[in-house]
């Protein structure tokens, strides 16, 4: 036969699994079973009341509205919804800027189900291995970060803001002053202004000089003061851009005795090469689920493990896990002080994500992180040179001196100028292609956006198709843009017509607010 | 020279591959790379790790036999609970929520990542139903949070200060939601009675006009099914305040919904839905409303809805009164803030419903009542032991008053360990007004044996 041509390095025939699935409780069938639970054993509800022991009043009576399906109709149903879901173990994950997706080894996943029936008060003699799987990875952290100490509990990136915040309140209510505002920039994680403000902290934004996209350090001093309680800051910052002065705003804020708390979702391009406590942060967070591999779970189960100089581990939420040379143990010295964070999570933290990320860290070693770091931002640079030299593609800050990280933010405002065509349009075409693409945070503060993160997992034949891929959906914004405007075609669905989201009256928040609501 | 050639996560590692893409952006080395970090702050040295191990095998007999040091709850026989429970997981569950696609997805958009979205959905519809409510929330960390922001969302809907709770409530839940909630409200107990149930007439000494509401759980942190849930809400909605109610989820196949008697906001942990105890990391938090616009608009989570698209007859999802969200456009004046929490469980906990049904919701429900039922009744023989101390109704964990043996619960405990037996948790130092007391949990998952073994065990140990 011919040879079939697949020179095309654009996947124009994908289409994404599709199976007008629908909501489950239209798949149930009065009577059907999905497991069979059994009744007490005879002997047992012979001795008992059982369920008559409820006190009047206090048993159920209305109908519990569940689906009935048998098993197979569960599986089929979810399996499907699964292959509905654009996983990182099927897409080349370099659209979800910020997101750090990356490759998560399976022999991790299936190691962590090892800890699956430990229950978190077993007596420490029965769990030394997963103690000591703790206390190296607080060790490895430390060593990663210059940190002194870490606490697993916070269980997201946001809540180890969070815990940021609140070990800066609690400082601070130990020396008894009285600070109340955390100085952040706009283009950090919105958490690290929503977060303390949980905490009960006013927040000020730094804005980012229109050159370098950084603040500079008068802006800094001209808001910094003697209500300076901290400074909660990500570098690089979402657009890729990494501070140079970064040490001089961190010794700007200790000489008005302030707090320095370092945002390190964006680590990822900073293994082994850079470290927190020696640019004089105070405080830090990973996330485990981004930096070290462990997967996302469409949103969590995660793990913000936050770590602290010596001067502030008395303030961490215990336990933490010490080793006194024989033996692993929980230590609750902390709470032995009145101000430390009491607690931030019960027990200790995602277990099966601080199993997975020892795993990761395990099997890279020192230059394998290294590696990971220099890798993600040379493909990073790679993919920024290539798209920087498409006229529909600019960026902000962008001087010839200011080498992007491991993320960068681009703007299509000459594509949305010429064609009409917006980042919007461009996200949902690219799901045409099996891609993901992620425009900002909001609000917007760049005209068009588009942050891309393409890790050290991709190869560079990966990104290529990226790139190819883009450039296809910019041929088509100038020669079919109506393509573009009802896109996607190819995805799941189409156009959602979000325009009652907002509406009490019409939203619809469950089926049976659905039923009821939708005539 | 530091790096790893030909790392099998990092395919641009190969040296190849590696020095075609760094000339491409007119480079030589890696070492050109991060050209804006200033000298000063480089790392010079290789940072002091374990070297990596040289096969996927290495790292699998390590962590292996790192474990292998380990013992768990299924190799013992285990009546831990207090917040963390063991019950059956079907196999489906971990077959679902082991799928590569769930368990590697983020952050994408309602098209790609519809499945997402339509399971999470689907989630909130049947818990919904679970707990007799309309809105549920994609699930935050765990029940101390879920239990803090319903504490934060009452205190912004009513504009009070003051929140009431329980004498007998999780100590470690009551840190988090005092960290949580430090700067906007206050903690007040409320004692509880020889039963076990809150105290009305305490509880009425305190309720005043700047009651926030009561936060109450049921079955209570100790067991006990609170039989004045109606009182107590007609107490604190007659101050203007709101009914705060925490449960265990698996309970609703029998018991009451909170709804049924006055509840405002329920909260409570996904994990006893198909959820492993993973070391306490299966916990996942629910909070749950009416459809009614003051609720709806001071959840901090993402909510999923159902809406129409493009194409008639389409299911589609998106995110319900987005701008409420810190990932709206209003940061830290939206509600609290949202991020990674614990969506995986969200998923888990809708098969696990759908999979149960309302049969096996009520029936798991009558067996984890008639197992611990037994337990009581056979831990009552021994000795010196008095079960259910409280005398009261309760549905899956009971006080054991172990005060009339002249021993300790650490000192039972351990020598329970000896013979393979997880025994309760230790109450001593959390409630030191319950003496030498410790609180069991007995589950779907315990035979008759399982339990006999316990209560012979105990015979010989406190003999």
């Amino acid at each position: 036969m011919k040879r079939i041509d697949r020179s095309s390095k654009v996947r124009t025939g994908f289409h994404q699994a599709k199976w007008d699935e629908p909501i489950i409780y239209e798949l149930s069938t009065p009577g059907e079973r999905g497991i069979l639970v059994g009744q007490p054993e005879k002997a047992v509800a012979e001795e008992v009341e059982g369920e008559a022991a409820i006190p009047a009043g206090m048993a159920r009576n209305t109908k519990l509205n569940l689906p009935e399906m048998s098993q197979a109709a569960v599986l089929r149903h979810y399996s499907r919804l699964a292959q509905q879901t654009l996983g990182a173990d099927v897409n080349i994950e370099i659209g979800q800027g910020t997101c750090t997706v990356k490759y998560s080894p399976k022999v991790n996943d299936q190691l962590a189900n090892l800890v699956r029936e430990y229950h978190p008060l077993q007596d420490e003699s029965t769990v030394q291995g997963m103690l000591q799987i703790f206390h190296e990875t607080d060790k490895y952290m430390c060593e990663i970060s210059g940190m002194d100490r870490f606490s697993f509990q916070p269980s997201g990136g946001s809540q180890g803001i969070m815990t940021m915040a609140s070990l800066i309140r609690a400082y601070f209510k130990d020396k008894g002053e009285d600070r109340d505002e955390i100085i952040t920039t706009i283009y950090s994680h919105p958490s690290d202004a929503a977060a303390p403000h949980v905490a009960g902290f006013k927040i000020i934004f730094l804005q980012p000089d229109p050159k370098t996209g950084v603040p500079d350090l008068e802006q800094l001093k001209a808001v910094a003061g003697p209500k300076t309680a901290g400074y909660i800051v990500a570098n690089p910052e979402d657009t890729g851009v990494y501070n140079s002065h970064v040490k001089e705003f961190v010794d700007y804020i200790h000489s008005i005795g302030g707090l320095c708390a370092y945002d390190q979702a964006n680590a990822n391009g900073l293994l082994g090469v850079t470290r927190a406590r020696d640019a004089g942060f105070d405080m830090c967070f990973f996330n485990l689920h981004k930096t070290f591999s462990t997967p996302h779970g469409c949103g969590g189960p995660a793990c913000g493990a936050t770590g602290v100089q010596k001067d502030l581990v008395k303030y961490l939420p215990a336990p933490l896990v010490g080793f006194d040379g024989q033996k692993y143990f929980f230590d609750y010295e902390t709470p032995s002080n009145a101000c430390a964070v009491g607690k931030v999570r019960e027990w200790y933290g995602v277990a099966q994500v601080v199993l997975k990320a020892y795993c990761w860290i395990r099997s890279l070693g020192p230059n394998g992180l290294y590696q990971v770091a220099k890798t993600a931002v040379l493909n990073n640079n790679y993919l920024f040179k290539k798209l920087m030299e498409l006229p529909e593609v600019s960026a902000y800050y962008e001087d010839g001196h200011n080498q992007r990280v491991e993320q960068a933010r681009y703007s299509l405002e000459n594509l949305e100028k010429e064609t009409g065509i917006g980042t919007l349009d461009i996200q949902r075409r690219m799901m045409d292609f099996g891609m993901h693409y992620w425009t900002s945070h909001h609000p917007f503060y760049l005209p068009e956006p588009m942050t891309l993160e393409p890790t050290e997992t991709p190869s560079k034949k990966d990104i290529d198709e990226y790139i190819e891929t883009l450039k296809y959906v910019f041929k088509e914004a100038h020669e079919d843009p109506e393509t573009i405007k009802t896109a996607p075609h190819r995805s799941v669905t189409h156009q959602v017509d979000e325009s009652e989201m907002d509406d009490p009256a019409k939203w619809v928040l469950s089926w049976k607010t659905y039923l009821k609501k939708c005539e | 020279m530091r790096g790893f050639e030909s790392h099998p996560y990092i395919p641009n590692s190969v040296p190849d591959v590696q020095a075609e893409m760094l000339k491409e952006i007119g480079m030589s080395s890696l070492e050109e790379l991060h050209k804006n970090v200033p000298e000063l702050l480089k790392l010079k040295e290789e940072m002091n790790l374990p070297e990596a191990f040289g096969s996927e095998y290495e790292l699998r007999r390590h962590v292996e036999r790192l474990l292998s040091k380990d013992t768990d709850c299924k190799k013992n026989l285990n009546f831990l609970g207090a917040g963390c429970w063991q019950h059956y997981v079907p196999a489906i569950c971990d077959e679902i929520n082991g799928k590569g696609e769930f368990l590697t997805a983020y952050g994408g958009e309602p098209y790609n990542d519809e499945g997402r979205f339509q399971a999470l959905f689907e989630y909130e519809s049947m818990v919904a139903e679970l707990v007799d409510m309309d809105v549920v929330n994609v699930p935050t960390m765990d029940w101390a949070q879920a239990a803090a922001t319903t504490a934060r969302m009452a205190q912004r809907i009513t504009g009070r200060s003051t929140l009431l709770v329980p004498e007998y409530m999780d100590a470690e839940k009551k840190k988090v939601i005092e960290n949580y909630a430090e700067c906007c409200l206050k903690m007040v107990s409320v004692k509880c009675d020889c039963m076990g149930h809150l105290d009305l007439e305490d509880l009425k000494s305190k309720i005043n006009e700047d009651t926030i509401g009561v936060y109450f759980e049921n079955p209570g942190y100790l067991g006990v099914i609170e039989p004045n849930g109606q009182k107590i809400s007609d107490m604190v909605h007659e101050a203007g305040g709101l009914s705060l109610v925490g449960v265990d989820p698996i309970s609703l196949g029998v018991l009451a919904t909170p709804p049924s008697y006055g509840a405002d906001i329920v909260c409570g942990d996904l994990q006893p839905l198909g959820i492993h105890m993973y070391y306490g990391g299966g916990q996942s938090g629910f909070m749950a409303t009416r459809d009614e616009e003051k609720f709806v608009m001071e959840f901090p989570s993402r909510l999923f809805g159902l809406a129409p698209t493009s194409k008639p007859g389409e299911y589609g999802f998106g995110d319900v009164a987005y701008d409420r969200t810190s990932f709206g456009h209003h940061r830290e004046h939206g509600k609290e803030y949202v991020g990674t929490q614990s969506a995986l469980w969200g998923i888990t906990a809708g098969v696990y419903l759908a999979t149960m049904g309302p049969q096996g919701m009520a029936e798991v429900g009558k067996k984890i009542m008639a197992n611990a039922q037994y337990a009581v009744k056979k831990l009552n023989e021994v000795p010196g032991v008095k079960a259910n101390a409280f005398g009261s109704a309760f549905f899956k964990e009971f006080v054991v008053d172990f005060n009339g043996t002249g021993k300790t619960v650490a000192d039972i405990n351990k020598a329970l360990l000896e013979k393979g037996i997880f025994g309760g948790k230790d109450l001593s130092a959390e409630f030191a007004n319950l003496g030498q007391s410790a609180l069991y949990c007995v589950t779907e998952i315990h035979t008759k044996e399982d339990i006999d073994t316990l209560a012979a065990a105990l015979k010989e140990v406190l003999q």
